[in-house]
């Protein structure tokens, strides 16, 4: 008979024992199971949430935190906003003149057709111009001129040389629970996601929103996949934003949902995206004219045009902008000088981003920020010790899962010291006695090991579909817990060598719980190679 | 094949001092010979039993095993003497609750090395009478049963000596003779020689030659028989 089989007896013998000290076994091991997966998770969505296609944002001057947390985010609560002017600084001479003259057309042409109507009073035959076609010239002559003194055309933005895209966000309205972002459609061509910045934004249903559209004008809407699922929202549905905060009263306006995202584990999963112009167009989102005194002028002082352009300051207007009153129609869109923006996602050049930073900060009113730095900085301060927590959770575990096979066999000892005298007497050696119980714990370790592997796991697969949807990881049954580096691992500074490699903890955490608890089982072992043979057969 | 010289043996007491237990000059057993030994409770027998079996080591003198001496043997060199040389039948049978009738026969074989015969267990189970209960575990037999298979577990490991410490006080007076034939028979046919201790007049009466241990221990001599 081998001593495997006279451990299996033993344990079989104290079944009910040995079965509460292999379920506390398998319940840590579970645990570990599972707090190393939540700790694998936090990293892995960590590193690739910190893939964000963009390496800067500009915004309004004050926290960088709240900045970065609402940008990439979409968390805390909103931050102010910066003239829509910064927006334009960031694009080259072609793209600004473009945004400028398109935006001066279209208000121009929305004139003109709201002028129409005159035609019926005014009569050609009296050799006058219809009063739209004149109504139109003259308004797009009009915006030309506020434009021109407003935003000088025919420049390059300050900041365009150290940029390669920039891309406008307005926050501050909200869908159910959801941000809503106003934004351009080029968002999902430009920015990447994932690891490695590799994966595209693609449509699970759908198409990307446009600035204008023959069906739904400015009001079209894209959202994440989770916005979608939990609101119930498909394409073609109409929805209307809440201004403000979730409760808030809901614009009037309705935006009609063109296109679901495919999840993609971002924060982005989490938002609704609808057209910029459409954003400006709803109540309360367009800024009143700027109106300034001569004295406001002069104690800005403004370095536009005190130094020669070199300033970083958006030009302020020299005189009051030409505005047109505005029809209540969601057909015009927003004059440029009554729009602004929350943030731009800014990718500098290569060797521009320390400069853009530099002069975008000299100005009153933003900042540039490296997001990057701050989800680092926020990941240091509160989650790496949440896993460092996590990870002495997991040691404790062990200890205490190693210590209640300890506790079971040495319990069992006394019971069994005229056992382990019979077997002494019938012939085995202090050291097989010794193995005997040694097996027993490794029995117990592996059984519970295994059990609380599966079971964690279930618990993983269970949970696989809410994980992906909010992290964007997939953890499948069979999947071990997402690998760290072996220096982090290891908490070694080193970042070469075998170190770099990525390995499970499970692979590592794991055996050595199973080898705690065997050598939990080494001091019963120790008592069953002490046993007086004698004195235990004689009571 | 059996000789012991000189044999001491005391035991330290709580407050520190030596009990003397055992004091034999000489003590022999031949090959194939059975051998009672009588002496009431408390005068040694246990003792001189663990030390021929090699569980507990004598103080002083000799213990000769087929002229090998056995108190020079190394702690593993005792315990393969007591898996391959000594069969042992305990007075409360000590049979291990958690295995069958035939796992416990077969420990008697598990640690002598290269002797697994699960058939030779099986026939033994046979020879006393319980081949039918071999799957039965010790808390669903009799004690009678239950010393049936002890003595089987003895004889596993193809003894030269069995040593029987008073292997019918606890069986029901039907049984006692049923075990002793048992032993006696089984340790004629496979020419093992046996040493039994017991209380009994009765039992001591069928053996040729009978031994009191309160004459070849000295220590009950002194205490009057008394130890």
């Amino acid at each position: 008979m081998s001593l495997w089989r006279i451990a299996l007896r033993s344990i079989q013998h104290r079944l009910f024992p040995s079965l509460l000290t292999m379920i506390s076994m398998a319940l840590g091991v579970t645990l570990v199971v599972v707090v190393l997966s939540v700790h694998g998770v936090m990293q892995e969505s960590f590193t690739s949430n910190a893939s964000l296609g963009y390496n800067m944002i500009v915004g309004a001057k004050g926290g960088k935190l709240q900045l970065t947390l609402n940008t990439v985010y979409y968390l805390s609560s909103p931050v102010e906003n910066i003239p829509y002017e910064y927006y334009l600084e960031f694009l080259t001479a072609d793209q600004r003149d473009r945004e400028i003259t398109t935006a001066v057309r279209v208000e121009a042409e929305a004139i003109r057709q709201a002028m129409a109507g005159f035609d019926l009073l005014g009569s050609p035959a009296v050799g006058l111009a219809p009063a739209s076609l004149l109504g139109g010239m003259i308004a797009e002559q009009a915006l030309e001129r506020g434009a021109a003194r407003h935003l000088d055309r025919g420049r390059p933005g300050k900041f365009a040389i150290y940029t390669e895209f920039a891309l406008p966000v307005c926050l501050g309205d909200y869908l159910g629970n959801f941000r809503v972002v106003g934004t351009v459609p080029e968002l999902f061509e430009r920015l990447r996601y994932g690891e490695d910045s590799e994966k595209k934004y693609a449509f699970k249903a759908g198409r990307n929103f446009q600035r204008h559209s023959e069906d739904h004008g400015y009001f079209e809407a894209v959202l994440g996949s989770t916005v979608a699922r939990e609101l119930k929202l498909k394409v073609g549905d109409p929805i209307a934003p809440a201004h403000g905060s979730v409760d808030g009263h809901k614009h009037a306006q309705q935006f009609t949902v063109v296109g679901i995202l495919a999840p993609t584990g971002t924060p982005n999963d989490r938002a609704a995206f609808i057209n910029m112009e459409g954003f400006y167009l709803m109540e309360e989102h367009a800024e009143p004219v700027p109106t300034k005194t001569e004295s406001e002028k002069s104690a800005d002082g403004d370095p536009a045009t005190a130094d020669g352009g070199a300033s970083v300051e958006p030009p302020v207007a020299a005189e009051q902008p030409f505005v047109l009153p505005r029809a209540e129609s969601s057909s015009i869109p927003l004059p440029l000088e009554q729009r602004k923006v929350t943030s731009l996602l800014v990718l500098s050049k290569q060797r521009g981003a320390l400069s853009l930073q530099y002069l975008v900060g000299k100005g009153k009113d933003a900042q540039a920020i490296f997001p990057l730095q701050e989800i680092l900085s926020l990941f240091t301060f509160i989650v790496t010790p949440l896993q460092r927590a996590l990870l002495f959770l997991t040691a404790m575990i062990c200890v205490v899962s190693g210590t209640s096979i300890l506790v079971s066999i040495y319990n069992s000892m006394s019971e069994r010291k005229r056992e382990i005298a019979v077997i002494r007497a019938l012939g085995a050696g202090r050291s097989t006695v010794m193995t005997i119980i040694l097996l027993e714990s490794i029995i117990l370790a592996i059984g519970g090991g295994l059990i609380g592997w599966t079971l964690g796991h279930s618990l993983n697969a269970a949970a696989s579909g809410q994980i992906e949807e909010y992290t964007g990881v997939s953890l499948g049954f069979f999947d071990l817990a997402p690998g760290l580096k072996m220096g982090d691992l290891f908490e070694m500074a080193s970042t070469s060598g075998v170190w770099e490699w990525k390995i499970s903890p499970e692979v590592v955490v794991l055996p050595a719980l199973i080898l705690l608890a065997i050598g939990s089982g080494f001091l019963p072992a120790l008592s069953a190679y002490r046993t007086d043979v004698s004195r235990s057969l004689g009571s | 094949m059996l000789l012991l010289e000189g044999i001491r043996k005391s035991y330290r007491e709580p407050n520190g001092a030596r009990l003397p237990v055992l004091d034999v000059p000489r003590f022999a057993i031949g090959e194939c010979e059975q051998v009672v030994l009588l002496g009431r409770s408390g005068c040694g027998k246990t003792t001189l039993l663990h030390v021929i079996a090699g569980i507990t080591r004598a103080d002083a003198g000799k213990i000769k095993f087929d002229g090998r001496d056995v108190g020079r043997f190394s702690e593993a060199g005792l315990d393969r003497y007591r898996a391959a040389k000594i069969g042992y039948v305990f007075q409360t049978f000590n049979l291990l609750p958690a295995f069958n009738a035939l796992e416990n026969v077969l420990l008697g074989m598990t640690f002598v090395r290269g002797l697994k015969d699960p058939e030779r267990a099986r026939r033994l189970l046979d020879r006393v009478g319980l081949a039918h209960r071999w799957h039965h575990k010790p808390s669903a037999m009799s004690v009678g049963e239950q010393q049936r298979v002890a003595v089987a577990r003895a004889l596993a490991n193809r003894p030269r000596l069995l040593l029987a410490d008073e292997p019918t006080a606890n069986v029901d007076p039907a049984n006692q003779q049923n075990i002793i034939d048992l032993i006696r028979a089984t340790c004629d046919e496979d020419r093992i020689a046996l040493l039994m201790v017991t209380h009994s007049n009765e039992v001591a009466e069928q053996f040729s030659r009978r031994e009191r241990l309160d004459e070849i221990n000295q220590i009950a001599q002194a205490h009057g028989g008394a130890a």
